[in-house]
């Protein structure tokens, strides 16, 4: 694609400095709108390069406990699609450099209209996103539309994407690959780190992409671990979590909510740093 | 001869898996790769006469089939039109249709190796059934059931487990029939290796949908045959209850290109249609994507899922099977809907006037049979699918009539 978006230029620059990037997931209006601003303002002063923002969704299937959970604590406090995009023009006020991504499943966005999504979300300021329930069989619907907008459209490849199959999940691939290191879902197990090394450069001996890690990322020092072979480490049930249990006896934010993210992503971020000084 | 097929409405889904702009494969990577290998050895199996044979053989003195295809006189002579014949599906091994299907996947299963079967339940139909057929071939079985499923269908509960299956309730999101199949998609996505998910409805992607008809269309083509050893000419109508609709496509499907036959498919509209408590995704929701396919859902304006409502377990979903939306869509089979309090009322005069107990599921329909039987002369011939019997229902049933067992 000739467009160059935020994530281009933000794993370019990182690529520069020999490290890799920490990608940060956490759910849009989890545990409330305000609240989940707090964590979003603060995420790239505590480290994140990246910010994936997660769109609820009453049926994330391919989730864990711990987002499930995220995402229906945003609901319920009436996050909607209206309101993430919301987020992302309030962010983008103060910050016009760290690559947001929306991740997230198909049937919100295609109840909202691809097109006008697409648009709303080019406007807001978005840069990628990952469609869990998209593969490139349904490429139709919504990757191509946003590759033309100019939004990457990040795909996720698995260790069960084998030789045959990863040609075509790289295709209409941009931004990054996402690479799932274990067989499950978020937040569930932890990775194993010669396996996913092995996995990267399977993935790279067909792509210029940058490759990203992520599921069961939980410390600073797996994600060091991890960055010692990736161009990038994703970490979400991590942060999800340390909202759930920032929360008061009524399920309301408290003082702490935000800075216990923020903690955890620059424990995160100096696991990455540690790996880019050892070499 | 394409452009006969072009005309027809039995050539469906497309090499995408669409029927229509509905189906296809909207789920994650992980799952695409298993996606495939399923759709190639079904076609394999399709293609080997010897894998028929074994399903027939199984078909026949396993669940019983063919199944009768009853005059239902009594109810015939009360309502006072149509003449009324009942599909008797409930008379198959376990107690309904869930199983032509069951037998049909777990055989694919053995040839692919799998020893794991996983499968969602609502009622706990289908649940039994694959409980059943793990049983007789010795394959471990797991069941995804809602947690409050697990405490509204004990007798069922109870029954897997006497299989030798293993019942996880499912806690997540609303704890019932949508919650179970996104628990059994991420079961899956966590055990690929030795893992087959026996989808217990025709929704879900592709080639769920499409394989899941082909096991049930079994009843619809003995409908035909027995129908012409009774009558000697094609029934006018077909009626059968919509849940995600795997009975009704099976009935419905053989006779898609006799436009002489009408089809009518009958959602749960439980407390009503203008309440927010029922499952007729088809007549009160729109085209979605769910749980690997685009179809009718039930959901808000943000695109979240809404939970159904339906006193029958089994019809409680906020679905339905991707190929009635596309038969919606282009008219050819009209679907209507039957209350809680309709198909309960229906459920007691099918006791009295027939000596069956239906299922509650059945008894949707029953209840439509009631409001357009006598709407049509004698020399109008109506099937409806008898898709489950009641005993699994007496409880419930009991419930809503106020009687304490």
């Amino acid at each position: 694609m000739s467009h160059t978006t935020r994530i281009d230029s933000r794993f370019a620059e990182l690529k520069k400095q020999g490290r890799s990037a920490l990608v940060t997931f956490v759910t849009a209006g989890d545990p409330d709108f305000d609240a989940s601003m707090d964590i979003i303002n603060g995420l790239p002063a505590a480290g994140a390069d990246v910010i994936e923002l997660g769109m609820p969704f009453t049926d994330p299937m391919a989730d864990g406990p711990a987002i499930q959970a995220s995402s229906l604590r945003a609901l319920a406090n009436g996050q909607n699609m209206i309101k993430t995009l919301e987020m992302v023009r309030a962010f983008r006020k103060n910050d016009n450099d760290t690559p947001i991504v929306l991740m997230g499943y198909y049937n919100p966005i295609y109840i909202y209209g691809s097109e006008r999504f697409l648009a709303d979300a080019k406007q807001a300021g978005v840069d990628g996103l990952i469609i869990v329930d998209l593969p490139p069989e349904e490429d139709q619907e919504l990757c191509i539309p946003a590759l033309a907008t100019g939004i990457n459209f990040i795909r996720l490849a698995t260790p069960t994407t084998d030789e045959k199959r990863l040609p075509i999940v790289l295709t209409n691939t941009s931004g990054f690959v996402y690479y799932v290191s274990v067989l499950g879902v978020t937040g569930t197990k932890a990775p194993n780190v010669s396996n996913v090394s092995e996995a990267v450069a399977r993935i790279k001996a067909q792509t210029d992409l940058p490759v990203a890690v992520g599921f069961g990322v939980r410390t600073g020092e797996q994600a060091q671990a991890i960055a010692r072979g990736a161009d990038g480490v994703v970490v979400g049930s991590a942060l999800v979590d340390a909202v759930k249990n920032s929360l008061d006896e009524n399920g309301k934010p408290t003082a702490k909510t935000a800075g216990a993210v923020h903690e955890i992503v620059q424990d995160l971020a100096a696991g990455i740093k540690k790996a880019a000084n050892e070499i | 001869m394409s452009t006969s097929k072009k005309n027809s409405f039995r050539s469906g889904p497309d090499d995408e898996g669409r029927f229509g702009i509905y189906g296809g494969r909207f789920v994650a990577e992980t799952l695409m790769p298993l996606i495939n290998e399923l759709s190639q050895a079904y076609e394999e199996a399709k293609a080997d006469p010897a894998y028929r044979e074994l399903l027939d053989d199984f078909l026949t003195h396993y669940v019983g089939r063919p199944s009768p295809l009853y005059y239902a006189e009594r109810l015939t002579e009360h309502l006072g039109g149509a003449k009324i014949y009942f599909k008797r599906d409930e008379l198959n091994h376990t107690g309904a249709h869930k199983i032509n299907n069951v037998l049909g996947q777990i055989l694919l299963a053995r040839r692919m190796g799998k020893t794991r079967i996983i499968a969602e339940t609502g009622a706990g139909q289908h649940g039994v059934a694959t409980a059943t057929v793990c049983a007789r071939f010795g394959l471990k079985c797991i069941v995804f059931m809602g947690a409050v499923d697990v405490e509204r269908q004990k007798p069922n509960v109870f029954r897997m487990k006497l299989l030798g299956a293993d019942i996880i309730p499912v806690t997540s999101g609303s704890s019932t029939l949508k919650d179970a199949m996104n628990e059994a998609l991420r079961d899956w996505v966590s055990n690929v290796e030795d893992t087959f998910y026996c989808i217990g409805t025709a929704a879900g992607p592709h080639p769920y949908p499409e394989m899941v008809r082909d096991f049930q269309i079994v009843i619809g083509n003995e409908v035909r045959e027995q129908m012409q050893a009774r009558e000697g000419r094609l029934p006018d109508s077909l009626i059968a209850a919509i849940g995600g609709g795997s009975n009704a496509i099976g009935l419905f499907h053989p006779f898609l290109d006799d436009p002489s036959v009408k089809m009518f498919g009958v959602e749960a509209a439980g407390r009503g249609l203008d309440t927010k408590e029922h499952a007729a995704s088809m007549t009160g929701g729109a085209p979605g994507v769910l749980h690997g396919n685009r179809t009718y859902l039930l959901m808000d304006e943000d695109g979240q899922i809404d939970e159904a409502h339906s006193i029958s377990a089994g019809l409680d979903y906020p679905g339905v099977g991707p190929e009635h939306s596309w038969l919606k869509d282009t008219g050819r089979v009209t679907y209507i809907s039957a209350t809680d309090d309709e198909a309960l009322a229906a459920f007691q005069l099918c006791c009295t006037l027939e000596g069956i107990i239906p299922a509650l599921e059945p008894s949707h329909a029953l209840a439509k049979v009631i409001d357009l039987a006598p709407k049509y002369d004698k020399d109008h011939i109506m099937v409806m699918n008898m898709c489950g019997r009641g005993d699994k229902d007496i409880f419930t049933v009991a419930d809503h009539l106020g009687v304490t067992l």
